[in-house]
């Protein structure tokens, strides 16, 4: 069975037709121990077939570490965005980005691929000087309205400095990072395994966060 | 695999301006959940320079789930029909800003919204369509152990319940609906109520009824919630005896009702005790050109469908009392 029903896919389409350039989804999975890699594997590839601009590269985290290293994978399944010139975009989802993450997944391939998002001079500022390198993660769930806007905090800070990585980590499938980071209430960001705040919260959140570490 | 898509989001005919500090807008609506989008269409449709500043397009319609009252659909769920209105404010061009909260108003001839950043926009007249959020408990351990047992929202953090014991406080719809999605995950539910019964909808008592892992508490009150870094038990009050005992729970989910967004204005406007703005029927607050509209204001009845019809007829006032004005 396919994973979008035709309705959902005529609403992906319209999106996926404002992207600007190609991007590359690059999936890694596993063949063992990893119930959700199946899954993840048809999403990416069913994304693919809706838009032209869309490729896929499938690698495994075992046998493919150059690749795993190369993005710094350390768990399946993954999603790393690379721009036109396959550039890492440091946008990154471990997990399937279902239920209301699809919006942040959707958001992050527009803004991978170039469509241009205004951001305001002073918070623009803030974000060019981040010197150090900052891992932002944000636990999600995928029933939660109010993550997607979370997850796109940390990945619009990724691509718009080279320092920052940002991930969305679903908490169903890595259940063993919700207990680890403690997390019983979504959505949670973790920056750098130093701070965290709970809730969606504006940007500027986040570069508190950062300009303390 | 389910997916909550909102394709509007993503709508090509973006037309979100920007703000600007030296543009004099006709009316700048506070707030984007029915109520101010609905009021947002009809200024635009009047031609009149439009403003709407928002956190969440949608407001507490982009939290629910399924909604099965507001004509013209039998069921829709929460996102889709965001999007709709979204799709609808989104042919015009109107200025719009999410990033930065209001902070407060002045009033006048012209008067002034200050941003929390620092800016500040004119306008000869208001539309406050702030709508309501989530009323918290104000006891000891609440807003420490936010995140950390203590939840608003049971759709978003029901699954780190899962096979663990909850307590969820107030027994109105939102009460009872919370119960419901934790019982299908719990392995307990316990449900504290003020009253000697559930004011939820029948509809919903008895769909929680069916579940054998649920507990009631009428005429109970929560007093504390302890824990170190994560809830580890509630102090309940008795109601009629006034014994306080404490019972072993992992989370507390407050589904108490709403408060009002209004307190950006309270020095400004007159308010019920519920902190709720008073409105006649023309969405009059007690200052000229300054409306209310939907979950905000002392309206009874806080429902979509009645939030649309205020904004609308906020945005017919406004328009009335712009034209009323001497030109300048």
């Amino acid at each position: 069975m396919a994973i979008f029903d035709e309705k959902t896919r005529q609403q992906l389409k319209t999106v996926l037709d404002q992207m600007k350039n190609e991007v590359t989804i690059v999936f890694f999975s596993q063949e063992i121990e990893c119930q959700t890699c199946r899954d993840g594997k048809r999403f990416v590839n069913e994304i693919a077939s809706i838009s032209d601009k869309i490729l896929v590269e499938h690698y495994s985290l075992v046998t493919d570490k150059d690749k795993s290293d190369l993005y710094g994978i350390d768990k399946v399944p993954a999603i790393v965005l690379l721009d036109k010139d396959k550039n890492n975009t440091r946008m990154r989802f471990y997990g399937i980005p279902g239920g209301y993450e699809i919006n942040s997944f959707l958001g992050s391939i527009l803004a991978a691929s170039g469509k241009e998002e205004a951001i305001p001079k002073p918070i623009k500022a803030r974000i060019d000087k981040i010197g150090k390198p900052v891992h932002i993660q944000v636990f999600v769930s995928l029933g939660c309205p109010h993550c997607p806007n979370a997850v796109m905090a940390g990945h619009l800070l990724a691509l718009e400095n080279e320092n920052v990585t940002a991930d969305m980590v679903e908490t169903s499938t890595f259940n063993h990072l919700a207990i680890r980071y403690n997390v019983s209430g979504v959505p949670k960001v973790v920056i750098n395994d130093k701070y965290e705040f709970i809730g969606a919260q504006p940007i500027t959140a986040y570069l508190d966060a950062i300009e303390k570490l | 695999m389910e997916f909550n898509l909102s394709a509007g989001l993503f709508s090509e005919g973006q037309k979100f301006e920007s703000f600007h500090e030296q543009t004099l807008y006709d009316t700048i609506i506070i707030g984007a959940g029915p109520a101010g989008l609905t009021a947002a269409v009809y200024c635009m449709r009047k031609g009149l320079k439009t403003g709407l500043i928002t956190k969440q397009v949608g407001g507490q319609v982009a939290d629910t789930a399924g909604i099965e009252n507001y004509l013209g659909y039998r069921y829709i769920n929460g996102t889709e029909l965001v999007d709709k209105f979204r799709e609808q404010v989104m042919q015009f061009s109107i200025a719009f800003e999410s990033e930065s909260p209001v902070q407060s108003l002045q009033d006048g001839q012209i008067k002034e919204i200050v941003l929390e950043d620092g800016r500040c926009l004119k306008t000869r007249t208001i539309i406050i369509a702030s709508g309501k959020q989530s009323k918290q408990l104000n006891i000891p351990g609440e807003v420490r152990l936010i995140g950390h047992g203590v939840a608003y929202c049971a759709i978003c953090d029901a699954p780190f319940f899962v096979n663990k014991k909850v307590f969820v406080v107030g027994g109105g719809n939102s009460g009872v609906e919370a119960a419901i999605d934790l019982a299908k995950v719990a392995e307990h539910v316990t449900l504290i109520q003020r009253r000697d019964h559930l004011t939820a909808d029948k509809i919903l008592i008895d769909k929680l009824a069916d579940f054998e892992n649920v507990s009631y508490l009428f005429e109970h009150i929560v007093t504390e919630i302890k824990g170190g870094n994560d809830v580890e038990s509630v102090m309940i009050q008795n109601k009629k005896s006034l014994l306080i005992s404490e019972y072993q729970t992992d989370g507390v989910f407050v589904q108490i009702g709403l408060i009002p967004n209004s307190s950006f204005a309270e020095k400004l406007l007159d308010m019920n005790k519920y902190n709720e703005i008073l409105v006649d029927g023309y969405c009059q607050t007690n200052r000229d050109g300054i409306f209310a509209a939907g979950d905000v204001t002392s309206v009874p009845y806080k429902q979509i469908i009645i939030a649309c019809g205020e904004g609308a007829k906020a945005a017919l006032a406004a328009t009335s009392y712009l034209l009323n004005q001497p030109k300048e």
